[in-house]
């Protein structure tokens, strides 16, 4: 493994070997010296993007903290409203979803076409689970009342029923568990998308153990995604669980 | 002959399925757990407890699924780069909500 790196050659390159003494790799970009600057780059520049997803969903996580700083029982209450059984269900789904999405890649890396196709269906069909579990609980929220607007009406035997200011704040976790479920399951969807497109060109026999970029590079999306409902989950589902769903 | 000694070099290190397994199955024992943890009275600590486990999950889905282990120091960086923006961004605006009442306001 040593010895490649010795090579007297005219270009320094990060992880250096003698990639001209054989000629190029058919799917080598001209402006990169190997295939493994290439997949770096791709990798970086994937996180990079990822990096500001953090700070995007981070912004409503911001808004979810303060919020709960102010409201603790209203988002309480609030929380124990949600279909904690549906959210783990979602929860288990993900995670299956992301054991096939590595195993795809994996797929790849080894030269398996069979392998690649299956765990991208696999992993295509787990995450249009999610959004089917999704679509239930979101129509279970409209006939309960639950959605934020002049027809809200939770349930409430708390002191605070006859003051007139009545489900504001718990409107206002209803407002944010939609806004970050929402943007999550949009999220999905393009995962989805993007899974179908790198499903056609491991169909083509794009991919190669030297060459699997795209496939590794949409998969640190899916699990981003999935680390996003990581937090979502205990946040959201979980929070008033401890003070029991008699509300 | 180039194409196999291309291949020696360029592959990454490969990661057994049964490393996969094991992560997959702690992510699900960290989901039994979040819940199990959730119905339980701890006070204070309950979401102090549901935020340990959903870091640890979200580690082993970034070390291993995503595979940040065997990246560069330069995308490392980068990964643990956003979320310590994203804490800069919790403390600071949480530090001044929190601290807000501390003092009193001068001719009010």
């Amino acid at each position: 493994m040593a010895d490649h790196a010795t090579t007297a050659g005219a270009v320094t390159a990060p992880a250096g070997h003698d990639a001209h003494a054989h000629g190029h790799h058919p799917r080598l970009q001209h402006h990169f010296y190997n295939m493994d600057q290439q997949l770096e780059a791709s990798t970086l520049g994937m996180w990079v993007f990822l990096v500001t997803e953090i700070m995007f969903f981070g912004g409503l996580f911001m808004a979810y903290i303060l919020y709960r700083y102010w409201y603790p029982d209203a988002w309480a209450a609030a929380s124990n409203h949600l279909n904690v059984q549906m959210g783990a269900i979602n929860t288990v789904v993900l995670i299956v979803s992301s054991l096939t999405m590595v195993m795809a890649v994996r797929s790849a890396q080894i030269g398996s076409i069979r392998g690649q196709i299956g765990y991208l269906i696999g992993t295509i069909a787990f995450g249009a689970t999610f959004l089917v579990v999704k679509y239930f609980e979101y129509a279970e929220k409209f006939e309960h009342h639950l959605v934020p607007g002049p027809h809200f009406a939770i349930p409430t035997d708390h002191i605070h029923a006859q003051h007139a200011m009545v489900g504001v704040s718990e409107q206002l976790f209803f407002s944010l568990y939609f806004i970050m479920t929402g943007i999550h399951a949009a999220h999905m969807v393009v995962g989805i998308g993007i899974m179908l497109i790198i499903l056609a060109m491991a169909w083509k026999k794009r991919f190669s153990p030297t060459y699997y970029g795209p496939v590794e590079v949409s998969g640190l999306y899916w699990h981003f995604v999935d680390i996003v409902w990581i937090f979502l989950f205990p946040l959201l589902y979980l929070l008033g669980a401890h003070l029991g769903a008699a509300h | 002959m180039a194409n196999t000694h291309d291949a020696a070099h360029t592959q990454h290190v490969i990661t057994p399925t049964l490393t996969y397994l094991l992560v997959f199955l702690a992510l699900l024992v960290g989901t039994g757990l979040t819940y199990v943890a959730a119905i339980n009275d701890f006070g204070s600590l309950n979401t102090p407890i549901a935020l340990g486990i959903a870091f640890a999950k979200a580690s082993l889905v970034i070390i291993y699924f995503m595979g940040v282990r065997y990246n560069t120091p330069l995308t490392k960086v980068v990964v643990a780069s956003g979320f310590v923006w994203l804490l800069i961004m919790f403390g600071l605006t949480m530090g001044d909500y929190i601290s807000r009442g501390w003092l009193g306001v001068p001719g009010r």
